[in-house]
């Protein structure tokens, strides 16, 4: 990503890009013919639904032992716990994982699935935000974890095409060593925070700064429907000079640069374990939620795999290691009631008081229709 | 036949090309026009939409004016490296200096200004406790004007490496030859050596445009809400999670940089080939 290199290679890199993608794709062996391999009671791997169409787990754990990889996309070490899932995973089943991109955005992993279409690199599961994940619905294969009943309905699609993995709450984390403590958004208004308040990325762009304006409209007196306040509170934030337009990374917070950051929970208390007084505040009256999706793709390589992948998130193995993430994982309350939910873990996350907001798909389009004609005015 | 055998080793330079110039060339050229296969210019017009024509002009003021800017300053610098002998130690590690903060670019650059002089900066920060002034005021250094100072930043080093053989091709003779007919150093420079360098100015002052023009990781870095630039837009129209199916503009941004860049690229070699008569 060398900004400044020769003037050729710049603008040959600048025409490559398109071709770069395609050229990875190229370089990558063609599919194995072995991955449409039927399983036990006749049914293609990549058309399995569940456990059952294997013949059982056992018989999805041979079947995906056989496959003896999986390609992952998208999925930051630090982020939701998954550097330690993945390793729980592997070791587990000897399965290798490639983990692909990991600071990708969900937008790149449907990219990858179809620029690599065919190839043995292509991403065998997605984790995906909201918008993109039901965008493309089309290009996921069904398929019911053997926990799928333990899921809520409101977070799954009721074929199993999808299936929310875990979720968090917006925050806002502060450096307690640099500023006073923030414990209302309003607070942010104040002189203390001069040039110090950062987003978590452009809301039209990045899923987590969309949600961190859809929290500031709740505070303001907005709702799902109505997320004007939340850009006109930014305007003021602005305003008052204390906006600071720095896209927040663990190394602006580490080094002071982003005093205050806005933020999903599970993110900012990831920084806490590198930066002692980093704290992370979840405003407690109006929470907003947000749930990832994780689906199998239909063109996934190592289908039996992929799928394996799934049972593995979705046992309570997996989603007590999404827990220790300082993430909600999709299973807490049934995993609350029957005592599985690690007690220890479980104490850490956010405790909440008022309704959980989490926007509907309908809510996300008209929420980005408005962004996208009225943020830029807003903090320009 | 021979002609074949001559051609032959440039066969690996041409596969490179063709892979990495002209098929995303034509790949930007067709997918910007044909949309699912049938002909339409509709990608193409949403360029003369609000956003893109904004995001074009700010291009075009940020690279022409980094490129003056660096061109002026590093022409200045240049000068001054070839007025010092070539043994000189301070022209050597000048000038190997140069050449690194010309490739000095990128996310490390864009961080380097903000914990120097962004809002929470160590020199802000100092200044501020030292007199009260705020050095980063309303936040100048997030948005185009800081764009153009880190620009600037590796444009004058470029210009430099790239000015120097033209200032080392004025011949010693030409100025004795001047003054022997009774020229002063006003009239030396004014008559002989400006009217030499100009077209080698001019064509450097173009590499330097497209330089910025093409700069990506930099702004990338620096510049996190809105996307006041052509390469940023881009960005944002192929990954954004909140606004989808983007991905067709962003064939249609790419195919007006590179019509951009050609315009420059041909102004370019044009005035190479008029100096080259005079300084090669």
């Amino acid at each position: 990503m060398s900004t400044s290199a020769p003037l050729k290679s710049r603008v040959l890199a600048c025409a490559a890009s398109a071709l770069v993608v395609a050229g990875i794709a190229a370089c990558a062996p063609p599919e194995k013919k072995d991955s449409g391999a039927q399983t036990q009671s006749g049914v293609k791997a990549a058309e399995a639904t569940s456990a059952q169409d294997f013949g059982g787990m056992d018989g999805l754990v041979k079947a995906a032992k056989s496959e003896g990889e999986l390609n992952v996309i998208a999925l930051p070490p630090d982020w939701a716990n998954y550097g330690a899932i993945i390793k729980a995973f592997s070791d587990k089943y000897g399965i290798k994982v490639t983990s692909a991109q990991p600071d990708a955005s969900s937008q790149d992993e449907i990219n990858a699935a179809n620029q690599q279409k065919g190839r043995s690199s292509a991403p065998d599961v997605f984790d995906l935000g909201q918008s993109v994940a039901l965008a493309n619905t089309a290009m996921f294969a069904p398929y019911k974890v053997a926990t799928f009943d333990s899921i809520p309905a409101a977070y799954k699609d009721p074929n199993g095409t999808w299936v929310n993995d875990y979720g968090g709450f917006m925050s806002i984390g502060f450096d307690a060593a640099k500023v006073p403590p923030v414990t209302n958004v309003n607070d942010l208004l104040k002189p203390e925070y001069k040039g110090k308040v950062a987003l978590n990325g452009d809301p039209t762009q990045a899923g987590a700064a969309f949600s961190g304006v859809v929290m500031v409209a709740l505070s303001q007196g907005g709702s799902a429907d109505d997320i004007a306040p939340g850009v006109e509170f930014f305007g003021k934030l602005k305003q008052a000079g204390n906006f600071l337009p720095v896209d927040p990374t663990p190394a602006t917070i580490e080094s002071g640069q982003t005093p205050v950051v806005i933020d999903w929970n599970y993110t900012n208390s990831s920084e806490t374990k590198k930066l002692p007084s980093w704290t992370v505040f979840v405003p407690p009256n109006n929470p907003v939620a947000g749930y990832y999706y994780q689906a199998v793709s239909k063109e996934a390589p190592h289908p039996a795999a992929a799928r394996l992948w799934e049972e593995f998130l979705y046992s309570d193995e997996g989603q007590n290691l999404y827990a220790q993430g300082g993430v909600r994982p999709v299973r807490a309350d049934a995993m609350t009631s029957d005592g599985t939910l690690n007690a220890e873990v479980a104490k850490a996350l956010p405790t909440v008081s008022g309704p959980v907001t989490v926007l509907t798909p309908q809510q996300t389009e008209a929420a980005s229709k408005y962004l996208s004609e009225h943020w830029a005015a807003a903090v320009g | 036949m021979r002609r074949v055998r001559d051609g032959l080793p440039l066969l690996p330079f041409f596969a490179v090309v063709v892979v990495f110039l002209i098929i995303p060339t034509v790949t930007v050229v067709v997918s910007s026009v044909y949309v699912d296969g049938v002909f339409s210019l509709e990608r193409v017009a949403a360029l003369f939409t609000g956003t893109a024509l904004s995001a074009l002009l700010n291009s075009v003021l940020l690279s022409a004016s980094t490129a003056l800017l660096g061109a002026l300053l590093g022409a200045v610098m240049a000068w001054l490296i070839v007025s010092s002998p070539p043994t000189s130690m301070v022209r050597r590690t000048v000038l190997s200096l140069c050449s690194v903060l010309a490739q000095f670019g990128g996310v490390a650059l864009a961080f380097a200004f903000l914990a120097t002089v962004g809002l929470n900066g160590v020199l802000t920060l100092w200044i501020q406790q030292a007199t009260g002034w705020n050095l980063a005021g309303s936040g100048w250094l997030y948005g185009l004007g800081g764009l153009i100072l880190v620009y600037t930043y590796f444009q004058i080093p470029l210009m430099v490496i790239v000015f120097i053989p033209a200032l080392e091709g004025l011949r010693e003779q030409w100025r004795e030859a001047a003054v022997s007919l009774g020229a002063s150093t006003w009239a030396y420079w004014r008559e002989v050596a400006i009217p030499l360098l100009t077209p080698a100015f001019l064509g450097s002052v173009l590499l330097l445009f497209a330089n910025a023009f093409a700069a990506y990781a930099t702004a990338a870095a620096l510049v996190s809400q809105g996307s006041p630039i052509l390469p940023l837009l881009i960005r944002a129209s192929l990954v954004s999670e909140v606004v989808l199916g983007q991905s067709g503009f962003a064939y249609a941004l790419a195919l007006e940089m590179i019509v951009v860049v050609a315009i420059v690229m041909a102004a370019y070699n044009l005035l190479v080939r008029r100096s080259a008569r005079w300084l090669a």
